[in-house]
């Protein structure tokens, strides 16, 4: 009974640093799955008060042919606002975007039935649109329905050519599928701006995501002069920003559960010093017969690294698979981390045998003839 | 026969108590040979124990000489006494001594295993002891399931497990009735009989009667050591 107890300090202490470092590090990586899944590989420009300098698109092309070796895909953004109709249905948060061929792959979308906008749709500023799942269902019934029908953006007829699969489980108003793209050449006649401010590069590799935003920061000072003129801002940078955030929290959290880790440290030696005194007359027996003060640290030192391992071991087991249960029921991917279970093993296994030792030490210097006294 | 094992020579035991000193053993000289039966008996407070702790090698005097079989005991460390007790004494006390969470076996196997005998040999050994105190049947059996009785013939087979050249008894029959007491005691003698050294330690005259040899001790010092006939004689 009395060695369960300290097992079950030890228990908690390792399952809790199992559990919480396993469940944040799963949190982490679904945070960065996530992000990533939103393009770490994208740079986005903006570019402000064109109306004194500009950067046309013929030249941001040629900037990226330049430098075709980093960048990837590069698509003009043009937000247009405006209302989606088809017969007496209409959408009005549909964003609208004016954007290049590239742009299917820099969203890495997959289309569910029809073709992508193309060079030639861009270069003859052909009134053709592909459209998000959402927008086909709510205006024609489905894909194959809405494939080749008209609909009319701010009342100019467009054909829709492309269905884009659908992205999410839901599909809401305003969300994921619910879009037009056209060729950003037309786009920007219906915009009354012939100045395209918005653009989005994708870097061919991670690696270079910091050299792609020195190559944009670079050509832009170069026709702006003012670097209040325009931002470059890479996805991966924020994704780094948002590891720190989390590793901190990630630091926080094994800190509480070291602590209780701690504390079951300090129940362990409580129970020990019990467990000591509580044996003295044995000790005193076992003196009495002949035992060197060596055989009886062994014996209490020995008792110690059994519980505590044994703790540990089922602590392991406990937070493994609490770590696995939660982690199901949160939707995480949640595997127990090998470091956090070495770690939280150590300590405990060590604080087992730290604080074993010195009440066993205590111990075996007693005299067997006050042990032998003791009831 | 007659050959000395335990020699003491002028022991003084003092123990500091606050300001002034308390003599417990005020120069103790006193010879106990091989094969004897001794009855140490004295009033509580006389110091019978704290002669018993030097003689059973659990402390070592303030100062004087003991020699226990020609070893100079006096001057030992704690593991030299350990060793000592281990090799040479064989101990029965007034509440069995017993591990509680062990069985008989293993309680009796206790000093082999402290020897370092091996486990074949210690079983064995602890067997064969058990079987001279007529409990190697229960052998699986723990203390607490078993009478007084029975429990201290479990700790003098204990005692003779180790084969020690000196059997010492401290109050062995005080938690027992007479009937299981007078058994105690028969055992006793009949070990002596077979040429095992026995000291017991009482407070008890008609108990000390039962050995060969009294030593009285009062006030820290011996005030009788003879036959036990003369003994029987003064009281």
């Amino acid at each position: 009974m009395r060695s369960f107890l300290t097992m079950l300090g030890i228990i908690i202490g390792v399952a809790s640093v199992i559990i919480l470092v396993s469940l944040v590090n799963a949190y982490m990586s679904y945070m960065t799955d996530s992000f990533a899944s939103m393009g770490t590989n994208q740079i986005s420009v903006n570019m402000r008060r064109m109306s004194t300098r500009s950067v046309s698109v013929d030249e941001m092309y040629a900037f990226y042919e330049e430098h075709s070796h980093v960048f990837d895909n590069l698509s003009p953004m043009v937000s247009i606002s405006g209302t989606v109709k088809h017969g007496t249905d209409t959408l009005t948060a549909t964003s609208i975007t004016g954007v290049s061929e590239d742009y299917r792959s820099i969203k890495d979308y997959e289309l569910e039935y029809g073709r992508n906008i193309q060079y030639a749709d861009i270069a003859s500023r052909q009134q053709v649109c592909v459209v998000g799942a959402y927008v086909a269902d709510e205006l024609y019934g489905s894909a194959e329905k809405a494939y080749g029908e008209t609909v009319k953006i701010n009342g100019n007829a467009f054909t829709i050519v492309g269905i884009v699969a659908r992205q999410n489980e839901d599909m809401d108003e305003g969300g994921s599928d619910d879009f037009v793209w056209m060729p950003y050449s037309y786009a920007v006649k219906m915009a009354w701006d012939a100045n395209i401010g918005n653009y989005t590069f994708t870097i061919r590799d991670l690696s270079n995501a910091s050299q792609g935003t020195r190559l944009l920061e670079e050509f832009l000072f170069e026709k702006f002069k003012n670097e209040d003129l325009y931002s470059v801002t890479a996805m991966s940078e924020m994704l780094d920003e948002l590891n720190s955030m989390i590793a901190m929290v990630s630091a926080g959290l094994g800190g509480i559960a070291g602590i209780s880790l701690l504390v079951a440290g300090v129940g362990v030696m409580n129970i020990m010093l019990v467990s000591v005194t509580e044996r003295t007359r044995e000790i005193g027996i076992r003196k009495a017969l002949g035992a060197r003060r060596r055989v009886i640290m062994q014996q209490f030192v020995i008792e110690a690294a059994v519980t505590s391992s044994l703790g540990g071991l089922l602590g392991i087991l406990l937070g493994s698979g609490a770590t696995s249960a939660v982690g199901a029921m949160a939707g995480l991917n949640a595997a127990p981390t090998v470091s956090a279970i070495v770690v939280s093993f150590g300590v405990s296994v060590g604080i087992g045998l730290l604080f074993g030792y010195m009440p066993a030490s205590r111990a075996a210097r007693l005299s067997p003839i006050d042990a032998l006294r003791s009831d | 026969m007659g050959e000395p094992l335990i020699e003491l020579q002028d022991i003084y035991k003092v123990y500091q108590m606050g300001s002034g000193e308390v003599r417990a053993n005020d120069g103790i000289t006193l010879t106990i040979n091989r094969g004897e039966f001794v009855a140490i008996v004295g009033k509580s407070g006389s110091g019978k124990s704290t002669l018993m702790n030097i003689i059973g090698a659990l402390d070592v005097p303030t100062s004087g000489s003991y020699l226990l079989g020609g070893e100079d005991v006096d001057q030992m460390g704690e593991d030299q006494l350990a060793d000592i007790r281990n090799r040479m004494i064989g101990f029965i006390f007034q509440q069995y001594n017993l591990l509680p969470k062990s069985n008989l076996l293993e309680n009796v196997e206790l000093p082999l295993l402290y020897a370092k005998v091996g486990r074949e040999e210690r079983r064995e050994r602890a067997m064969c002891s058990l079987e001279r105190v007529g409990l190697a049947e229960k052998w699986r059996n723990y203390p607490n399931q078993l009478s007084g009785g029975q429990q201290q013939r479990v700790s003098i087979a204990r005692a003779l497990a180790g084969n020690p050249s000196l059997i010492l008894a401290d109050e062995p029959t005080g938690a027992l009735d007479s009937k299981t007491s007078r058994e105690v005691l028969d055992f006793l003698k009949e070990l002596n009989a077979d040429g095992n050294t026995i000291v017991m330690i009482t407070h008890d005259n008609s108990i000390a009667l039962e050995a060969k040899h009294v030593v009285r001790i009062h006030d820290g010092k011996i005030n009788f050591d003879g036959d036990v006939k003369d003994y029987a004689a003064i009281i």
